[in-house]
């Protein structure tokens, strides 16, 4: 949900649109009529046939405009009916109280009548730069407030929660969720082993959901994640591997690549980019994973046009019939069982969002549900 | 004298300490970068104090305890270091972070405290003195920050990376924001407390600090009406470095 109205070239100068961007460079009325773009076309998406709408959670940035994806979500559970409504994910570590995300999130699976799927993150590192939360606590905070919002969920209140971030005499949630025991968990991750170790964990057993990455590397992580749910002893089933990754799909190759070209670049090259020092405070990973990004800093930091972008998987994009063989590809290497696709990015207008949404819904989707 | 390397258990942590010189102790608390090499004034500060160097828990050559949270930690540690170490009247010495270390520790408890020098503290947080975002700089841009006379900056960019100093920077870098990430770089308790220090305090500052701007030391000041406060012209975040020969003077002058 990006300020696709961005000034570009505002964004460049100030070399990253989080953080630091003046909010000058925010227009109300043009964001009125982004937002409600933006709503209809995840309505739309519900129309086309799609399982589940997704939304998502960034802080003060023209990336997104959604602080609040139970905002949004909230929105999506009165105008769909049929579709899961995905929040991938609430930040819990920059929550100053966990129980609120189950309260709106046990209130969006009982207005939706079940619907919801909830997505936990930890937020990225440039969140931890403009909420002021301490990154170094982040993974505890995390956990901490997993722990109290599935108990929440499941275990009849009231009840005490002793923890060392968060300390309630009376959990005793109002209203409970829906589904039972509790909406399905999400883990979206940029990837790291701690997060699959945790999210594959027997107790959890979360769909873990790789994030805008590298081909290569998206089949690298769901291997992990394999491979450890195997060393726990137990097969993951394919419902527990996500990926996520922008699609536009064009009539031809030709025109998808001519006309997702500037917006693609936009969104990979100017809203996602920020320095490392933004993206990475310190604790927030391992000092391990930490050093590895910066020997990886000129790759990871440089400019990617779409041609690379295509190259690498990190983006999918042509006719109907390559983007159908290209996932069938990647399918049959990895076997995820859920597929995020990604329909706006950058600065993709509504008429060019709609008619890829319209061919991947028409000639791409059914062959890839029907993939056993 | 050379300074020797030491190492102490205390609280569970394995402490790393230089030390060198004979009288008074003096303990020098580092600041945010730490204490990787002995420095000239150091030396100097040695050839009249029985000079003590730490690394803090979470930085340099010691270790990471698991208690280790958030300021007070530290203060309650290097009380039992002073103990440990049976140092009595200490002059300690405080830069940036270390300076806050060092009122932290004083609130609580000045018994084996002779004096304190702050230089340049963190700690308190001052109306129209915003620190820099320290954990935002490039690395490049921070070290300039440091200093008013760029030759001190060329100087430290001059040293070559190794893995080691690579390894150093990012656990030094963890335990301060660990500690001073949020409330950032202070404690809104502290001022409340200063009262409590019951011993000689000088703070020193220079005129053209650009981490910690000097109206901190004016707000210091304020809280704390008998300190001494020492300017020093054309001079950043380090007087100890920039203006080492006048700095150590002081510190010669005023702790006896």
């Amino acid at each position: 949900m990006p300020y696709a109205d961005l000034d570009l070239e505002a964004g460049r100068r100030n070399g990253t649109v989080w953080v630091t961007l003046p909010n000058t460079n925010f227009d109300p009325e043009k964001g009125h009529r982004l937002y409600n773009r933006y709503l209809d076309e995840l309505e739309y998406g519900e129309k086309l046939g799609f399982d589940v709408v997704a939304v998502n959670e960034h802080h003060q940035t023209a990336y997104g405009l959604m602080p609040s994806p139970i905002v949004t979500a909230s929105a999506l559970a009165r105008r769909t009916t049929r579709a899961k409504i995905a929040i991938l994910g609430s930040a819990l570590p920059l929550r100053s109280h966990p129980l609120t995300i189950a309260e709106e999130h046990a209130m969006i699976d009982v207005i939706s009548g079940g619907r919801l799927i909830s997505g936990f993150v930890r937020g990225i590192g440039a969140e931890y730069h403009t909420f002021g939360v301490n990154p170094t606590f982040s993974h505890d905070r995390f956990h901490e407030a997993h722990d109290l919002i599935v108990r929440a969920w499941t275990e009849p209140g009231p009840f005490s929660f002793r923890g060392h971030h968060y300390d309630v005499k009376y959990v005793n949630l109002w209203p409970r969720p829906y589904q039972k025991p509790h909406p399905p968990i999400w883990i979206p991750s940029q990837g790291s082993k701690e997060t699959i170790d945790w999210a594959s964990h027997p107790d959890h057993r979360y769909t873990y959901l790789q994030t805008f990455s590298p081909a290569k590397v998206v089949a690298r992580y769901l291997r992990m994640y394999r491979d450890t749910c195997a060393g726990y002893g137990y097969r993951a089933e394919d419902s527990q591997l996500g990926w996520a990754v922008p699609v536009y799909v064009g009539e031809t190759d030709e025109s998808a690549r001519e006309e997702a070209k500037k917006h693609f670049e936009a969104f990979r090259n100017v809203y996602v980019k920020m320095p490392l020092e933004m993206l990475l405070p310190p604790g927030y990973t391992s000092r391990e994973s930490l050093k590895n990004v910066m020997k990886a800093k000129a790759q990871m930091f440089g400019d990617v046009t779409l041609e690379q972008a295509v190259e690498l998987g990190l983006f999918v994009c042509g006719s109907a019939q390559s983007v159908r063989s290209n996932f069938e590809k990647y399918w049959s290497e990895m076997k995820f069982g859920n597929l995020l696709v990604m329909c706006q990015f950058g600065t993709l207008p509504a008429d060019l969002t709609r008619a890829s949404m319209e061919r991947f819904a028409r000639d791409v989707m059914p062959a890839l549900k029907a993939l056993k | 004298m050379a300074f020797g390397d030491h190492s102490v258990e205390v609280d569970g942590c394995k402490t790393h300490y230089r030390r060198s010189g004979k009288g008074t102790p003096l303990v020098f608390l580092h600041g945010a970068s730490g204490a990787p090499v002995v420095l000239p004034f150091m030396e100097k500060l040695a050839e009249r104090f029985d000079v003590v160097v730490p690394d803090h828990p979470g930085y340099g050559q010691s270790g990471e305890p698991e208690w280790l949270e958030n300021i007070h930690d530290v203060a309650y540690f290097y009380l039992d270091f002073l103990a440990a170490l049976e140092l009595e009247k200490a002059v300690v010495v405080g830069s940036s972070m270390g300076g806050w270390m060092a009122m932290e520790m004083a609130v609580r408890n000045t018994s084996r405290i002779g004096a304190l020098v702050l230089v340049s503290p963190a700690g308190v947080k001052a109306g129209g003195a915003e620190p820099a975002d320290i954990f935002l700089l490039p690395q490049e841009e921070m070290v300039r920050g440091l200093f008013h006379d760029s030759k001190f900056a060329e100087a430290r960019l001059a040293i070559p990376e190794t893995p080691e100093s690579v390894d150093l920077g990012l656990k030094n870098r963890h335990t301060t924001a660990r500690l001073a990430w949020e409330p950032r770089l202070h404690d809104p308790h502290l001022p409340k407390w200063l009262h409590r220090i019951d011993v000689p305090v000088h703070i020193v500052w220079g005129r053209e600090d650009r981490i910690l701007p000097v109206g901190i030391g004016h707000e210091l000041k304020r809280l704390m009406p008998k300190a001494g406060l020492h300017v020093f012209e054309r001079c950043g975040h380090l007087p100890q470095v920039e203006k080492m020969e006048e700095f150590c003077e002081l510190v010669f002058r005023s702790c006896k």
